[in-house]
């Protein structure tokens, strides 16, 4: 059996992929931590000057996002199979809700993504409608309208919080699944995939609400 | 005796998941055990009432069991949910009743996998953990002709991590608790201990290929890194060995 | 009739090698054409079983379970000794052989001891080889132990859980096999009869206890791997499986069951604390080696927590009465001790069946932690069974069926008086004398089943054709008929006594009249009372279900009848051998409370021949001769 038919080599492969968009996340959260600074729109500036770069890169985290989805749907179909009858009774000791979401927070996520490039990056839905000539533009002041409405925030806001749950199961997963874990350091990862999870889910929660509080403007 | 009382008995409802073959349709049915004391095991209050349907014209409920010393890895019931029921580090024949109060409910399921199917009741057909170790868990040596015993050293601390992956009882608690229905754990253990030690070394890239292989074509679905397993291990096998698995596969692969 | 062990002669270091030399060899190429069965895949039988596949024979295994991994030599905890003599503490081959010998109670072959400490050796490199974790010291080195009472350390382990790694061991060498394809392995399968055709072990009829099928398989040899049948006291520390049934069925075809009365009580198990329980739980005898056993000296005392029982209210009798090996006195003897102490009304415990085992000094010596590290499992164990804390609160231990020395009996090459017969183990009776030693039973399975049976055997086949039987032969059908109206008959009886109530009835019977200590007038009482219950059962006896099923209450029932005429030959034998050696302890024949042995006139194995169901069996004796080792009286004091 090859790599990508086996147990282990699907789960690297998502393992990998997963972190990878994990780093993305950060760095991306990184970037939109400027719009407190006020530096939103020079750094959006900066990243479009990179011209063709954008291109490799946007298609790079494509192909993670599809290989991610690809296999995290075969294998959730598969284990769905193994387990063809549930208990009566389904005490777990261990499993954790994050853990067993893991299918519908990656489902959601999938569609998020779609909604927020369609969203912020192709500018496709009424409320940024007038940014979608100029890019990357004044990309605060698209922020700023967007955010104005309670229901977009509440879509984001989700979404972060979907992330969050998958990166709490996660991020630890990475470490077990690249074989890195050791008795004492299974409990560090735990942990650290939480702290980080929670972090992003803040980060990125912090802008929308932000900006519908009135703090940003 | 501080805690021992004679006089002291209990009466507990069991609902017990009954089927007559592989084939038949199964169905739930409810039992009354009586006059349980803190000191029966969790199978001798099911031999009570054992004793009772058999008097009573009726067929007893079938379920495996052996040692009844927590060694033998036979007995594999799921009771209230949890394979073996929950305590720590304890197979069913090793629960006792003091567990448990005067008046509870009690489910027991057998084992439930795609992997394992029932045989009777709560016996079911865990042949696919023997496929796993016929698939490569062993080192190929002969009997005779091979090197006196310490003439492959083994330091002590490959030694204590052999052993503690090599105490799995291949009960299957492990694929019965799973989510996923992953043997993973029980997998994880056989190649852990033989990756460590280094009369296993030779081998360790072919046994994990194809261990992993027996185990898909088994049936058992894929490891999502829940622990479950490790909570539901009757021998508290830690999932560092399922770490120690993936590590020895992407060696395999990449090394 | 004198039976003749077939040993070979001359000084006693040469007969092994000797003998192998002497042995005919199978043609490689012919090997595949041979068939041979392996009944059990505990250490002798899965041993045996993956040593002959591998050797290119064909081979057919069967177990009860539902896998080979679980058969009861799972269960051994303390060791496995082997006289490699690696701490430079005195040991040799001739140590262990002596020290074998003696602890039998010089009622063991010589030759067959010697060769088993010899090859002792050998399993232990065998084992490492497969990847058993032994214990280890920080140099990396094998670790070695003193155990059961012997006075060199000469015993290795894995934890607490040697017997589960050496069978793992054997199990994935067996698994090896399997997946060769030379051995084809049947699970859930329960032997209920031997075929014998003309004279010569042919086959086996088994019952498939998933479909309730009867099944006949045919070979040129079969092999009893199954195990021994303490189960008989019915409180036991074996496997709720366990059972006389395999070596029963063949018994009745003829094969000579030797040295029945021979069995060994365990020290060290757990009291029991009801009328409800099923099984005895061991407790290593390595707990011996800290924890002192003493009981009150005064009844009053009785009653009270343990800790409130002064020092010099105490009776540590097994220092008091054996000071050189005090606790560690051999298993026979710390028994009796125990037993003694209760039967003085000085028992601890629910019906004062018990004797405290006590950790206290230890732990004051060496800290809790140590005593933890040590025996840890153990007293997570008892706290498991017991609710008590053996840390805070001494153990109470009690005696319990445990081993069964006698077996079937073989000869030099494990075979049986029916040619193609032959058997391995604990199902055999053949080193262990009238008592085994700690850490023996788990080399004995090994040896057997890894370095004796693949030479012996070839011995055998290359003197007959291969495949001159097969299951179309008549005598395959009528054992198929037989065990077939057995079953009905068990499951017609319709009456009002369920299995567990008679087997309780029967261990009941035996452990009180042919426990720890017999009488000749407890064991005619047995002679009496057993057949009577067997006759009660046959007319009482309520077996619920079908044959064509999987019925659990049939196994029993089969097995319990069994059991039911079985008992009746032990207490035969007991009652026939007018002497106290080892495990057979008769009240009347006793020095001071020591075993006083009769070599005069019991100086033999003692083989019984079935006559049939009315008849009385036969006895059979074969001499045992000691050229190597001077008969003595067996002193621990």
């Amino acid at each position: 059996m090859n790599f990508l038919q086996s147990s282990v080599g699907r789960k690297v492969l998502m393992a990998i992929t997963g972190q990878l968009m994990v780093l993305f996340v950060v760095v991306h959260l990184l970037g939109n931590s400027t719009i407190f600074i006020g530096l939103i729109n020079s750094y959006a500036e900066h990243l479009h000057s990179l011209g063709p770069f954008v291109w490799v890169f946007r298609l790079a985290l494509l192909a993670m996002v599809l290989i991610h989805a690809y296999y995290g749907i075969q294998v959730t179909l598969e284990n769905r199979a193994a387990t063809p009858q549930k208990y009566a009774v389904n005490r777990q000791l261990k499993v954790s809700l994050a853990g067993s979401s893991m299918i519908w927070t990656g489902l959601t996520l999938a569609c998020f993504i779609v909604y927020h490039l369609c969203h912020f990056t192709a500018r496709l839905t009424s409320d940024v409608a007038g940014f979608a000539g100029q890019v990357p533009g004044d990309v605060y002041r698209m922020l700023v309208t967007s955010f104005s409405h309670g229901l977009t925030v509440f879509v984001y806001v989700a979404a972060m919080v979907a992330l969050c749950f998958h990166l709490f199961h996660g991020i630890q997963s990475f470490f077990q699944t690249m074989g890195w874990n050791s008795e004492c350091s299974l409990p560090l990862f735990s942990k650290l995939g939480k702290v980080v999870a929670v972090i992003v889910l803040i980060g990125y929660g912090s802008i929308p609400v932000a900006i519908l509080a009135g703090i940003l403007s | 005796m501080s805690s021992h009382n004679e006089h002291k008995t209990m009466t507990l409802t069991l609902i017990v998941w009954r089927q007559k073959n592989a084939t038949a349709q199964g169905k739930f049915d409810t039992y009354t055990a009586k006059g349980i004391t803190e000191h029966h095991s969790f199978l001798e209050m099911l031999d009570v009432v054992n004793e009772d349907l058999i008097k009573g014209g009726k067929e007893p409920i079938m379920f495996d069991h052996d040692c009844r010393e927590g060694i033998c890895g036979m007995c594999s019931q799921v009771v209230n949910g949890v394979p073996h029921g929950g305590q720590e580090r304890t197979t069913v024949c090793q629960l006792h009743m003091r567990k448990f109060k005067d008046g509870d409910t009690i489910y027991i399921e057998p084992w439930r996998a795609r992997a394992f199917p029932i045989v009777r009741d709560l016996i079911v057909d865990r042949s696919a953990l023997d496929t796993i170790i016929q698939a490569g868990g062993y080192t190929s040596c002969h009997t005779g002709g091979v090197p006196d015993g310490n003439a492959i050293l083994v330091s002590k601390p490959d030694a204590d991590y052999a052993m503690d992956a090599a105490e799995c009882i291949g009960c299957g608690a492990c694929a019965a608790a799973c989510p996923n229905s992953a043997a993973m754990l029980f997998t994880s253990a056989k190649v852990a201990q033989l990756a460590a030690l280094p009369q296993g070394k030779p081998e360790a890239a072919v046994r994990v290929k194809k261990m992993l292989d027996a185990h898909k074509e088994c049936g058992f679905g894929n490891c999502s890194n829940h622990y479950e397993c490790q909570a539901a291990c009757p021998k508290g096998i830690n999932v560092k060995f399922i770490a120690k698995l993936n590590r020895e596969y992407l060696k395999a692969h990449l090394g | 009739m004198i039976l003749d062990g077939k040993c070979p002669t001359g000084p006693i270091e040469k007969t092994w090698d000797k003998h192998r030399f002497d042995l005919k060899l199978v043609n490689p190429a012919n090997k595949r054409k041979y068939n041979i069965i392996v009944v059990g895949t505990g250490l002798a039988g899965g041993a045996a079983a993956a040593s002959l596949g591998e050797l290119g024979y064909n081979v057919q295994a069967f177990c009860y379970q539902d896998t080979p991994r679980r058969a009861h030599s799972i269960a051994a905890q303390g060791g496995i000794n082997a006289a490699k003599a690696y701490p430079n503490d005195g040991d040799s081959i001739y140590r262990l052989f002596y020290d074998t010998i003696k602890g039998g109670d010089f009622r063991a072959r010589e030759a067959d001891v010697w060769r088993l400490a010899q090859v002792s050796n050998n399993i232990i490199d065998q084992c490492v080889a497969q990847g058993v974790p032994f214990a280890r010291d920080y140099a990396g080195y094998l670790d070695n132990r003193s155990f059961g009472g012997a006075q060199v350390s000469r015993t290795f382990f894995a934890r607490g859980q040697t017997g589960q790694q050496l069978l793992l061991g054997a199990y994935s060498a067996l698994s090896r096999q399997i997946a060769a394809g030379t051995v084809k392995m049947y699970n859930r399968r329960e032997m209920l009869d031997l075929v014998v055709v003309d004279g010569v072990a042919k086959g086996i009829t088994c019952r498939n206890l998933i479909t309730g099928e009867l099944e006949s398989y045919a070979a040129d040899a079969v092999c009893l791997c199954t195990g021994g049948y303490v189960n008989v006291f019915y409180l036991s520390t074996n496997a709720m499986g366990c059972s006389v049934t395999a070596n029963w069925k063949a018994y009745k075809k003829g094969a000579y069951f030797a040295n029945p009365c021979y069995t060994q009580i365990h020290p060290t198990c757990i009291p029991q604390a009801g009328d409800y329980q099923s099984k005895l739980t061991l407790m290593s005898e390595s707990l011996r080696n800290d924890g002192r056993c003493w009981v009150p000296k005064n009844k009053a005392d009785l009653a009270k927590h343990p800790d409130e029982i002064p020092e010099e209210a105490r009776d540590y009798y097994l220092e008091r009465k054996y000071p050189s090996f005090g606790n560690l006195a051999p298993r026979d003897i710390a028994s009796r001790a125990a037993k003694e102490q209760c039967d003085d009304g000085r028992g601890v415990g629910p019906g004062g069946r018990g004797v405290y085992l006590d950790f206290s000094t230890a732990i004051k010596r060496v800290g809790a932690d140590t005593i933890k590290e040590r025996y840890g499992n153990l007293f997570e164990m008892y706290e498991k069974i017991t609710d008590e804390n053996g840390y805070k609160r001494p153990m109470r231990m009690y005696p319990a069926p445990h081993y069964s020395m006698g077996g079937l009996w073989v000869d030099y090459n494990l075979q049986s008086n029916i040619p193609g017969l032959f058997v391995l183990g604990e199902a055999n009776f053949s080193v262990h004398g009238a008592n085994r030693l700690g850490a023996s039973a788990l080399m004995q399975g090994l040896a057997d089943g890894y370095f004796v049976i693949p030479y012996t055997i070839g011995g055998y086949l290359a003197g007959i054709k291969p495949g001159t039987v097969t299951t179309a032969d008549p005598e395959f059908k009528k054992s198929t008929n037989e065990v077939k109206a057995y079953s009905q008959k068990l499951l017609s009886i319709n009456g009002k006594k369920t299995v567990s109530e008679f087997m309780r009835e029967l261990g009941g019977l035996m452990w009180e009249n042919c426990g720890m200590a017999r009488t000749e007038s407890s064991l005619k009482d047995n002679l009496k009372k057993i057949p009577a219950l067997r006759e009660e059962f046959w007319k009482n006896v309520k077996v619920s279900g079908t044959g064509g099923e999987l019925n659990q209450d049939l196994e029993n029932a089969g097995r319990t009848a069994d059991f039911l005429e079985f008992g009746e030959l032990m207490c035969r034998d007991a009652l026939h051998r007018k002497e106290s050696c080892g495990g057979h302890f008769r009240e009347e024949y006793q020095d001071q409370g020591e075993a006083e042995r009769d070599d005069v006139n019991f100086c033999y194995v003692g083989a019984w021949e079935f006559k049939g169901e009315k008849a009385e069996p036969e006895l059979h004796k074969e001499p045992l001769k000691f050229d190597n080792v001077h008969l003595a009286v067996r002193s621990y004091k």
